[in-house]
């Protein structure tokens, strides 16, 4: 367990109870807050730093100001009218909520999903994933007052939007993914606008190449900061890219196949020195490679056929009792939704698994310390933390 | 009450032992006034020109509709044409977009930092969430009417509203504020008491002054 | 070793889980996920054989499920292999008064937050989890924990915070029945908003 705790051999003694004596009288500590209102901060949360000079001696991490109850709301809607709220439980990546729930309900109701809706199912997963690297790459820059990276991701980022404005009607929430199926098949052209934005895409992500990978002051800052050692993974629950930038080859995508993932080639984006850089380098090789999933998707799926399988009047839906865990690999790791039915209208419990649920409270308490306040905001931004899938 | 906010004795580093009471310390305890317009009308419409011009946004995401706020500052939508700009610190903001739905915890900090902004200073409240409570209509952690804690100057619709529509409402606002008809600051000031009472009924652990700016 | 079973299956791990510790029959869910139930004081020690035995490394949730009608608590701890690529989730029934159950943040320190959480919003307690008591989402509440199937959100609401006059709520089902057969229901327009649930 000595692994799991920090060194505290230069630092506040730990009294008995495991606490640390940290007299802030004494002028020597200093308790400093971060967030909520605060430009480093992922979100809206946060970190209460107890600081000796400019190092970080303890951090807790406060989380709850997004609170809004999903999982009591759910318990009082019926299954479909569940669908509008589950997408707001996350903002950047919504999709992967209706995903992970309308996967959850047809599993429990036995309900059989037309092949065509796995793929534009698929589809529509990895524009979202790509949508949230995006705003991840420029958040990473931004953090170190890189401030041009985050004006192209977030143009990027718009002209996905448009694909997705195309495909479903809506910018941020879609509701495209329902149970039994998708709401419809792809639009007349839309390969074509798609292969375009791609293009774009590439290019974009070869300029941040070059002005964020292979700048000097990127690399200062993070090669070498905030190493995950791979002995952490397992007792902190760490998922994703975090894993992956680790060496760890963790990707629900190929470890627990789902949608049509079997049927596309792809191999997981790994990286070696588990620091800021390789976890930055290995969300953006991450991003090339939802790039040519997309290609490979567009250019095999089939375009006719039903896309939604038929449904039982969902006004008076009672699913059977049973409970199911279903998961998929999101841009910040494992997302998964447990679901228990009691046989009646409503959800008896739904309980969201977000990734950052582990990573920005556990892991980063841990990480924080040692840390320079000026690389605080850096380290929180790689882990690519999203408070709302902490709290929902 | 959290212990650090509590009166004690703090022996400082150099020894001298003095009391510190950071409710009553930290803060000035005057209440916020209400800003009379200048005598002259001509100086007064100078003024709101100036105001509506520079509209300077206080940068806290409080809820979901932060994210379209991005796109603005890019050369796609680009708000900064309009004179609109984000700003890290409350002390030189002086438009509060309220993001979307506001839960009782964060109410707290967006209080405290509305009041910290410099007059003259405006609230916008986006999405339906600010409204009415929207789709959480039901949360027991959320607020449903944010006019009830805050003196809102105006409300951008939707869930959420698309960077055009969070345009729109700017522009709005200026119109506003150029016919001096932004008057939420004071109105904050006149029905200080009503507002104060209304916050409370909802934050139980009140630890900070009435006032803090 | 009482059964033949494959050794790497769900079967064969439940197999030689039942040969220490008084386990339920196995519910398996779909090829890999199965769910099992237990009594509360042998899902630490049984944990702790499936994280360091059979290679159940990665907690992937501890959650609570309020049984109001039975009066119980289910905690699921939800563990999986990712080698064997297997999910088990360990079901564990605590009665709701007094909700109590042994932490397991010493197994993994990650469940410490599962167990704030739950702490928080069932109001079960974890005896010598860390920051325990510390506000985790909510701050000062004052009512029932708000995910006990007793608490009424909507209630709630209406009492603390003021609403919009104005705002209509239909009940779907009726709503269409009043769309969809009018001449079954006259009286009822269905253009006028009614039925406020």
């Amino acid at each position: 367990m000595g692994l799991l705790t920090p060194d505290r051999s230069q630092y506040p003694a730990l009294r008995a109870d495991g606490s640390l004596d940290i007299d802030l009288s004494s002028g020597k500590y200093l308790k400093l807050w971060q967030g909520p209102q605060h430009p480093g901060i992922t979100g809206n949360m946060s970190l209460e730093l107890t600081v000796c000079g400019d190092e970080v001696v303890e951090g807790k991490t406060h989380v709850g100001f997004l609170h809004r109850g999903f999982e009591k709301l759910m318990e009082r809607r019926t299954f479909i009218q569940c669908f509008p709220i589950v997408c707001r439980i996350c903002v950047p990546e919504p999709d992967f909520n209706e995903y992970c729930y309308a996967a959850a309900v047809e599993e429990l109701a036995g309900i059989e999903v037309p092949e065509a809706a796995h793929w534009i199912r698929t589809l529509i997963l990895e524009m979202g994933r790509i949508n949230s690297y995006l705003m991840y790459l420029g958040g990473q820059a931004g953090a170190l007052g890189l401030g041009v990276i985050g004006q192209w991701t977030t143009h990027a980022r718009d002209l996905m939007l448009d694909r997705f404005e195309e495909l479903t009607g809506a910018r941020v929430y879609h509701l495209f993914i329902l149970p039994g199926g998708v709401r419809d098949g792809l639009p007349a052209g839309f390969a074509g606008r798609m292969a375009e934005t791609l293009r774009e895409l590439e290019t974009t992500l070869r300029d941040v190449h070059e002005t964020l990978f292979c700048n000097a002051v990127f690399k200062k800052r993070t090669v070498g900061q905030g190493v995950i050692d791979p002995a952490w993974l397992e007792p902190y629950g760490v998922t994703g890219p975090n894993a992956r930038a680790a060496g760890v080859p963790r990707d629900v995508r190929r470890d627990f196949p789902y949608l049509v993932y079997p049927q596309l080639d792809f191999a997981p984006v790994t990286g070696q020195d588990s620091d800021i850089y390789t976890r930055a380098d290995v969300r953006r090789r991450d991003l090339l490679l939802s790039v040519d999933l997309i290609r490979q998707i567009l250019a095999r799926m089939p375009r006719q056929g039903p896309f939604m399988a038929p449904l039982p009047n969902v006004l008076h839906w009672r699913i059977p009792p049973g409970e199911t865990y279903v998961r998929g690999e999101c841009s910040r790791g494992e997302y998964g939704y447990y679901l228990v039915t009691d046989g009646s209208g409503h959800p008896r419990r739904v309980n969201v698994r977000g990734p950052s649920y582990t990573h920005a409270v556990a892991l980063l308490e841990r990480m924080i310390v040692h840390c320079n306040i000026a690389d605080v905001a850096a380290l929180m931004v790689s882990l690519h933390t999203y408070p709302p899938e902490i709290e929902r | 009450m959290k212990a650090e906010l509590e009166k004690r004795l703090v022996t400082g580093p150099d020894g001298v032992e003095f009391e510190v009471d950071p409710l009553r310390d930290y803060y000035c305890d005057a209440l916020p006034e209400v800003q009379r317009p200048a005598y002259l009308r001509i100086v007064e419409d100078l003024f709101n020109w100036a105001r509506a011009e520079s509209i300077w946004i206080l940068g806290f995401g409080t809820g979901c509709g932060a994210i379209e706020m991005r796109p603005l500052m890019t050369p796609r939508f680009d708000a900064y044409r309009y004179g609109i700009q984000w700003r890290p610190t409350p002390r030189q903001a002086n438009l509060f977009v309220i993001s979307g739905y506001l839960s009782v915890k964060t109410l707290k900090r967006v209080i405290r930092s509305y009041e910290q902004m410099q007059n003259p200073k405006y609230v916008v409240g986006l999405g339906s969430c600010t409204l009415n409570g929207g789709m959480y209509f039901d949360s027991y952690n959320t607020i449903k009417r944010l006019d009830q804690y805050l003196p809102v100057d105006l409300y951008i619709t939707g869930c959420m509203p698309r960077p055009e529509a969070l345009l729109a409402g700017f522009l709005e606002l200026k119109k506003l504020i150029r016919a001096g008809k932004a008057e939420g600051a004071n109105q904050y000031a006149a029905n200080f008491a009503w507002y104060k009472a209304n916050q409370k009924q909802v934050i139980h652990d009140w630890d900070m002054p009435d006032y803090n700016w | 070793m009482p059964s033949n079973a494959d050794p790497m299956s769900l079967a064969g791990v439940h197999a030689r889980l039942q040969a220490l510790f008084p386990l339920g029959d196995l519910a398996p869910r779909r090829a890999g996920l199965a769910f099992v139930d237990l009594p509360a004081t042998c899902a630490p020690p049984a944990l702790s054989h499936l994280r360091d035995r059979e290679g159940f490394g990665h907690l992937v949730l501890l959650t609570a499920v309020d049984w109001l009608e039975e009066e119980l608590f289910q905690l699921t701890y939800l563990v999986c292999n990712r080698e064997a690529r297997l999910d088990l989730g360990l079901r564990v029934r605590i009665p709701r008064e007094p909700a109590r159950m042994e932490s397991i943040h010493d197994i993994w320190p990650t469940a410490a937050t599962y167990q704030r959480e739950l702490r928080e919003m069932f109001g079960i307690d974890f005896p010598g989890s860390p920051r325990l008591d510390e506000a985790f989402i909510l701050e000062d509440w004052r009512d029932i924990p708000p995910y006990r199937r007793d608490f009424d959100t909507l209630r709630f609401a209406r009492e603390n915070f003021a609403e919009r006059p104005g705002r209509e709520t239909w009940d779907p089902a009726s709503h269409m029945r009043q769309r969809l057969y009018p001449e079954a229901n006259p009286g009822m327009d269905p253009s006028v908003p009614g039925d406020r649930s």
